[in-house]
């Protein structure tokens, strides 16, 4: 076993753009390596969560599976960090919660433009949606907060270099972004 | 000889009749503020201009400026208070800023980037509110307004015409537009008004011109507000 810290990073409701800002920090992914091990993130698709000491949560709450799998982070991950505006504050998906749930799935997959074979999918298979999307820190305790959509990779690596060493988290301030 | 206090141990010349904020911000220095705006009457409501004398809090926009005072403000306790204030305001409204035309020269924003706001912290209300496109050349999106009254004092003090109010009480508090079908398009609301030029969020915007200065050149992206000033101060480049 080595003794470097575990991360286990995770994408739910967002785009998987703060996660290609995590890997825009270019060659010093190198050192992150160096520095730490990668437990279950999209990076390594180890797919089960093992016990770590750092969780980075992409993307706002929007359906069962959501709520399960960032329950699982919490339980598992020592610190658990909103990372992206999405996780932060709900981001672009949140705008939904203007509208009745109801009506965004008719718009989308019974009346909207374009759209062959009308019906609102029901597989078993598909977790279902919760009436709005909600910040990760109204379901669970959050350590920290990275805002940015996405923060930059200077902004991340500050961040991670920051925490790793057990220093306060202080961002330049053209690292504190919240678009 | 002018009479002076001192800012966070700095020594600032002040004249009768101005308040600690008229003061501050002559003498080049800087204390948060949104709903203040030196072209109008000091209005008091938005409270992130506090500032600490002798342990009692006050807002600077409108605490007159006195012989001899300690004013404290850019201490972390007073910090965290604007934060928390910020937040408020954050989780009241709709604020996406990665969808907002005003994102990177807005003043509500820059002024959450100067106190080191990372996050909204309390639960967010998700208030269902409007956009309104009935005008020509101005949108108004009511989920980023502040409440701040800037447009409703530009409206009635300079342009005479009383185009805004705040109607409703406490949380139903909103900002109402008079014409006869309470649009924007139906007032007499028109482009060169002061009023369309005085908002610090990204309610009232002009129409056509959202990505003309584009992400990264914007005013707050590079130096903080502290530095840079209101938006007010920019309007040719930002507008
Ligand atoms: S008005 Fe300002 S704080 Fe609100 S969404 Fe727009 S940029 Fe963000
Ligand atoms: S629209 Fe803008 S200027 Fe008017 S009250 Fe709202 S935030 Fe203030
Ligand atoms: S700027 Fe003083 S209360 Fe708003």
């Amino acid at each position: 076993m080595s003794d470097k810290p575990r991360i286990a990073t995770v994408s739910l409701c967002g785009c998987f753009g703060c996660h290609m800002s995590l890997l825009d920090i270019d060659e010093r992914i190198l050192d992150l390596v160096g520095l730490v091990t990668f437990d279950r993130t999209p990076l390594t698709d180890i797919k089960r969560l093992g016990d770590c000491d750092l969780g980075l949560i992409e993307g706002g709450v929007a359906n069962a599976e959501n709520v399960e799998v960032l329950r699982e982070f919490r339980r598992r991950c020592k610190v658990l960090v909103a990372f992206g505006a999405c996780a932060v504050n709900g981001g672009v998906p949140a705008m939904r919660n203007q509208f009745r749930l109801a009506d965004c799935l008719r718009e989308s997959y019974c009346d909207g433009i374009g759209v062959h074979n009308p019906g609102i999918p029901n597989d078993p298979e598909i977790p279902l949606l919760l009436n709005q999307v909600h910040p990760v820190h109204e379901v669970v305790e959050i350590d920290h907060f990275l805002p940015g959509c996405p923060p930059s990779a200077d902004a991340i690596w500050t961040f991670l270099n920051e925490l790793l060493e057990g220093k306060p988290i202080r961002l330049p301030y053209d690292q504190l972004h919240y678009d | 000889m002018s009479k002076t206090f001192r800012l966070d141990g700095r020594e600032i010349p002040f004249e009768a009749g101005q308040t600690i904020m008229d003061a501050v911000l002559a003498a080049g220095g800087y204390i948060p503020h949104l709903c203040h705006n030196p072209e109008f009457a000091p209005h008091g409501s938005c409270r992130v201009c506090l500032v600490a004398i002798g342990g009692r809090q006050v807002s600077a926009c409108t605490a007159p400026a006195s012989e001899g005072l300690e004013v404290e403000s850019d201490s972390e306790a007073i910090q965290a208070t604007r934060r928390a204030i910020l937040q408020m305001l954050f989780v009241e409204g709709n604020h996406v800023c990665p969808a907002c035309e005003k994102s990177g020269a807005c003043q509500l924003q820059a002024v959450a980037y100067y106190t080191g706001m990372l996050a909204p912290h309390f639960t967010h209300f998700f208030p269902h509110r409007s956009v309104d496109a009935s005008h020509p050349d101005f949108i108004i999106d009511f989920n980023r307004c502040i409440l701040c009254e800037l447009c409703v004092r530009a409206s009635r003090d300079q342009d005479g015409k009383r185009v805004f109010a705040i109607s409703g009480r406490g949380l139903d508090s909103h900002l109402a537009i008079d014409s006869p079908s309470g649009r924007l398009g139906d007032s007499s609301f028109a482009a060169g008004d002061k009023a369309a030029h005085v908002c610090p969020t990204g309610a009232i915007l002009p129409k056509h011109r959202g990505y003309e200065t584009p992400i990264g050149a914007r005013l707050y992206d590079r130096e903080p507000i502290s530095v840079v000033g209101d938006v007010r101060a920019h309007e040719e480049e930002v507008a």
